[in-house]
């Protein structure tokens, strides 16, 4: 049987490690090739590290064990000129593109009143406007090839719900839900459709580190990923800790695929009924 | 791919002898699973088109059993919760377990809203809504005692998200198949079932290709042909389309009945051509 993406092509940001890697596994399994870019450096005002160049290598390793091309490079979602090079790039190479996961993201951590200028800056910078520009460098070739296409932005439950101590991040993801409606009427008639995932906590370095931690459960002194687990899966209504990767790659590729070709500008929930709780 | 995305699950799919019905039970079946398929076969009242007939339900048997699954097929009315209950112990007794449920049926009849009969308003959310709850009431024991976990999909529109002119009765019914699908996922998490909405925009089924329907759409047309709905019905849309077909909703109920969707609970899933960012 043939893929479910077959001969298409997904450009993919944050495809080090995580949901991005997941991604472009998932897509990869189902006939895609991909252009996978990460910004691979650490970020001042994110107390948690970033995927590294061996990040990116593994997912390099995985897609081609998979006998599917793909084309990685380091670029910034902070720098339209790194992500247009990097994509223009891979669609020289693999000869078009049609499919975009704007998934890179950060998390960092405060009360909204106290958080600096450049942690507020820092993460609508990456989490907002990142995802912005990663449609503007992959709107041109859409519409240019003229076949249509799926761009699917990774906001979050937080992008149709708020958290405490998360409000840039809150902030960001429904500014990725307001900006996917915008683009899917600007899009409709090329027939390009936008949409967004939803996840609530996913298991990637993103949530298991210490900050994510001490946020769910503040009132204990040294939270284990076993506090948060439980602290976790008080938040969601299916009996679950957190959703893998996975089951996010799982929406991205029907959302991606034609299967849902007359689906645009809906947000997509894998959140275990976090809304419905 | 080996067995398929729903292979060695059962699906009870009501309204199934044509439409988005026998779309479902077509899909399902191609990813491997067996059918428990109901249909009234019989014309309603308060329902201005002709309804499927025991021909249409045949043909879905044929199609699905051409894939070389199980189907068992009976006619059985939302609106009358024994025979629901009947058509789907035997088809349970016959398959051995019950997975997926597909509350498909509706019907609509449209008027403005303050020239709807008493008889027509009850009618339309007898089926439409009511006949989903029985539809749920009717398989949740199994799902239950079945102890897999489970997955729900109500068929409501995008008329359960948004006002539509002259249709209030079914309306109200597709918003009431959101609240319904809402509890639901609160009520039945616990022992694995998921349960989601699907909510198109115009589908092209009899119950949307039918003269007071165009009525609906061209008022201002003597007697409005499907052509003539066809451009009216796109300016709805986003995408540049017309209307989606079966097999669109179909793909998206597949998603949800299968493990892919396997902690997607709660959600609504327009497959509008983006009517509600219009």
């Amino acid at each position: 049987m043939t893929g479910r993406v077959e001969g298409k092509v997904a450009f993919i940001t944050g495809a080090a490690r995580g949901q991005g890697r997941s991604h472009a596994i998932r897509l990869a399994q189902e006939g895609a090739d991909i252009i996978a870019v990460d910004a691979l450096k650490d970020i001042d005002t994110v107390p948690y590290h970033m995927a590294t160049e061996e990040d990116m290598q593994e997912t390099v390793r995985q897609v081609e064990a998979l006998g599917r091309r793909i084309i990685a490079s380091s670029a910034d979602v902070r720098d339209f000129d790194s992500l247009k090079m990097a994509l223009d790039a891979g669609v020289n190479e693999l000869g078009h593109v049609d499919i975009v996961s704007a998934n890179a993201g950060i998390l960092s951590f405060g009360a909204a009143h106290e958080l600096s200028e450049s942690t507020w800056g820092e993460m609508l910078d990456i989490n907002l406007t990142g995802v912005w520009r990663t449609a503007k460098a992959a709107i041109p070739h859409l519409i240019e090839q003229g076949t249509g296409g799926s761009i699917v932005l990774t906001s979050s439950v937080a992008g149709l719900r708020s958290y405490t101590g998360v409000g840039h991040y809150v902030s960001a993801k429904h500014g990725v839900v307001g900006l996917m409606k915008t683009l899917a009427q600007e899009l409709a008639e090329h027939h390009i459709r936008v949409n967004t995932v939803n996840p609530t906590q996913v298991d990637t370095p993103m949530v298991q580190n210490q900050g994510m931690y001490d946020l769910f459960s503040p009132d204990i002194e040294h939270p284990t990923k076993e506090d948060f687990a439980r602290a976790s899966g008080d938040t969601i209504l299916y009996p679950i800790p957190w959703v893998e990767s996975i089951d996010v790659s799982n929406a991205v590729l029907f959302l991606a695929s034609d299967e849902s070709r007359y689906i645009t500008g809906v947000a997509l929930p894998i959140d275990g009924g976090v809304l419905v709780k | 791919m080996t067995g398929g995305r729903v292979a060695g699950k059962v699906a009870f799919i009501t309204g199934a002898a044509r439409g988005q019905g026998r779309s479902h039970a077509v899909r399902l079946a191609e990813e491997g699973a067996d059918i428990i398929a109901i249909d009234l076969c019989a014309d309603i009242a308060s329902v201005p088109y002709p309804l499927a007939t025991k021909e249409d339900l045949a043909e879905t048997v044929r199609q699905v059993e051409a894939l070389g699954r199980r189907i068992v097929a009976s006619v059985a009315d939302v609106r009358d919760f024994d025979s629901l209950a009947t058509a789907l112990e035997a088809g349970v007794d016959e398959l051995g377990r019950l997975d997926i449920v597909c509350s498909n049926v509706g019907v609509n009849n449209p008027a403005p809203t303050h020239e709807i009969t008493e008889d027509d308003w009850h009618e339309i959310i007898d089926v439409d809504l009511s006949g989903t709850w029985r539809t749920t009431k009717a398989a949740i024991p199994y799902l239950v005692a079945g102890g897999n976990g489970g997955s729900i999909v109500l068929t409501s529109s995008a008329a359960g998200l948004k006002g539509y002119a002259n249709i209030a009765h079914y309306t109200a019914a597709k918003h009431g198949i959101n609240g319904l699908m809402k509890t639901l996922a609160q009520e039945l998490a616990e022992h694995h079932i998921r349960v989601n909405s699907v909510n198109p925009t115009q589908v092209d089924t009899p119950m949307i290709m039918n003269a007071p329907m165009y009525k609906l759409f061209c008022p201002d047309i003597d007697e409005p042909a499907r052509e003539d709905f066809a451009p009216i019905s796109q300016q709805m849309n986003a995408l540049p389309i017309p209307w989606v077909e079966p097999r669109d909703v179909s793909d998206s109920v597949l998603f949800l009945a299968s493990d892919e969707a396997r902690y997607i609970t709660g959600v609504a899933l327009p497959v509008d051509a983006g009517v509600l960012i219009t």
